[in-house]
């Protein structure tokens, strides 16, 4: 393709390979490296709103869990406000609304506590249901996947969701929902993701 | 100014989600094709880092690791360059983050077995806030190739992982460095992902003599570019936020 403004283009991708632990998760890598390691508290102690966990497995087109994947959330607070400055609103102290997660090497559950979101302002006026964005890297992975995980009992607010309506293949659109569920008095949500196949994940290109 | 969406990437310069020659990605990419989205004040919004993060310390891995008074085995490089947007802006404090094998081509990890030894000085990973300007630096130990199971005899040319987070979940992005001159490049399956040659070229990092310590380090040089954004012309606002 012609190129005939003078504008920069972007670094392409490359895999984050086995051993993005190693940069991004040095404690799962199996050694200790820095004071802090970023990602582990996505909520912080003084954030408002429900208490929530996430939890969930990565497979592949065969079916087979996906054991070396990092994902990482962005997300607003309980009020829908994200902890940037292009996000109206603030953020309670220690808010950050991000996290790293990482699959167990055994199993390739994943898992993470956090706060439920609240609505989103959405484009032109429209409302987002509550949702956390989600981008997934791996071996085998070239470039990273966008996705989004919705919450089933807010059945209302996805309904009218600017993003999930937008996805044509209705059926599809279940595969952005996580199921809720009780565990020792905490919500927990289940969200599978699935790489490749019939029920494959709905990814974005954002 | 007012701004509005980042630009559309251009996912022909980007490795496309299968490639067989990288036999990992057969069964780990999406079949359908991606939905797109206008961007929303969830994309256009991302993490913020800032000095409380992280410590001075973090970026020299020739020391972040090593036993006082000692040093990692290995060719002493630096590693240097600035991040920009595709319009040519600096992107100041944002974070990189890198991580690499040892100069005998082991990295730190439980999951690698290959041969070559772990250096006891060496950890593998850094990490640095660009300054105002976009400018970063790492100071490290040249990395060495190493053999991976894809073909039977594959190996990877010497490369720095880098992961950069720009100002917005649209600007996320995870590449390699490679260095100038390696023969492994042209063969390797994971660089031949990306199909276009002047993309690959953005990915290998030039010697660079003028920011080399005399007697002390050679310098590399690698600048990266993350997505450019539009100026807004009134009625095309980003509305909602
Ligand atoms: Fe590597």
């Amino acid at each position: 393709m012609t190129r005939t403004l003078d504008d920069l283009q972007e670094t392409p991708s490359q895999t984050a390979g086995p051993y993005v632990h190693i940069g991004l998760a040095p404690g799962a890598a199996g050694f200790d490296i820095y004071e802090r390691e970023l990602g582990h508290d996505i909520a912080g102690p003084n954030a408002a709103g429900e208490r929530i966990r996430i939890e969930g497995i990565v497979m592949d087109g065969t079916g087979s869990p996906v054991k070396d994947v990092l994902l990482e959330a962005w997300q607003a607070n309980a009020a829908g406000v994200y902890a940037h400055p292009e996000s109206p609103g603030a953020v309670e102290g220690g808010f950050r609304g991000w996290g790293r997660v990482i699959t167990d090497f055994e199993t390739g559950e994943w898992g993470f506590d956090t706060v439920k979101p609240g609505p989103v302002a959405g484009r032109n006026g429209t409302v987002q249901a509550p949702h956390i964005n989600l981008w997934i890297v791996a071996r085998g992975i070239n470039l990273g996947l966008n996705t989004r995980l919705y919450f089933d009992d807010e059945a209302e607010a996805n309904a009218a969701d600017p993003v999930l309506t937008l996805i044509e293949w209705e059926r599809r659109r279940a595969t952005l929902i996580a199921t809720r569920s009780e565990r020792g008095g905490t919500p927990v949500y289940r969200f599978d993701i699935t790489l490749q196949g019939g029920a494959e994940t709905v990814f974005f290109d954002i | 100014m007012t701004e509005a969406e980042y630009y559309q990437r251009d996912r022909g310069r980007h490795p496309p989600a299968r490639d067989e020659g990288y036999k990992t990605s057969v069964a780990r990419s999406p079949n359908y094709p991606l939905i797109s989205l206008e961007n929303s004040v969830s994309e256009i919004t991302g993490p913020v880092f800032g000095h409380g993060d992280i410590d001075p310390l973090d970026r020299d891995l020739l020391k972040n690791y090593a036993k006082h008074g000692e040093s990692p085995i290995g060719e002493r490089i630096i590693v240097h360059g600035r991040v920009r947007d595709e319009n040519a802006r600096p992107v100041p404090n944002t974070l990189v983050e890198i991580w690499q094998a040892n100069a005998g081509g082991r990295y730190r990890h439980k999951k690698d077995t290959y041969l070559a030894p772990i250096d006891p000085n060496f950890g593998g990973c850094g990490r640095t806030l660009t300054d105002a300007d976009g400018y970063f630096y790492f100071r490290t130990v040249k990395p060495g190739a190493y053999p991976w199971r894809n073909g039977i005899n594959d190996w990877r040319p010497a490369h720095i992982h880098v992961s950069v987070f720009g100002h917005a979940w649209t600007q996320r992005l995870i590449t390699q460095m490679y260095f100038e001159g390696d023969p492994l490049i042209a063969t390797c399956p994971i660089v031949n992902t990306i199909r276009d040659k002047a993309a690959i070229g953005q990915l290998i990092a030039p010697l660079d003599r003028n920011a080399s310590i005399p007697l002390d380090s050679l310098a590399y040089r690698f600048d990266i570019v993350l997505r450019g954004r539009r100026a807004t012309l009134f009625e095309n606002r980003l509305e909602g936020n």
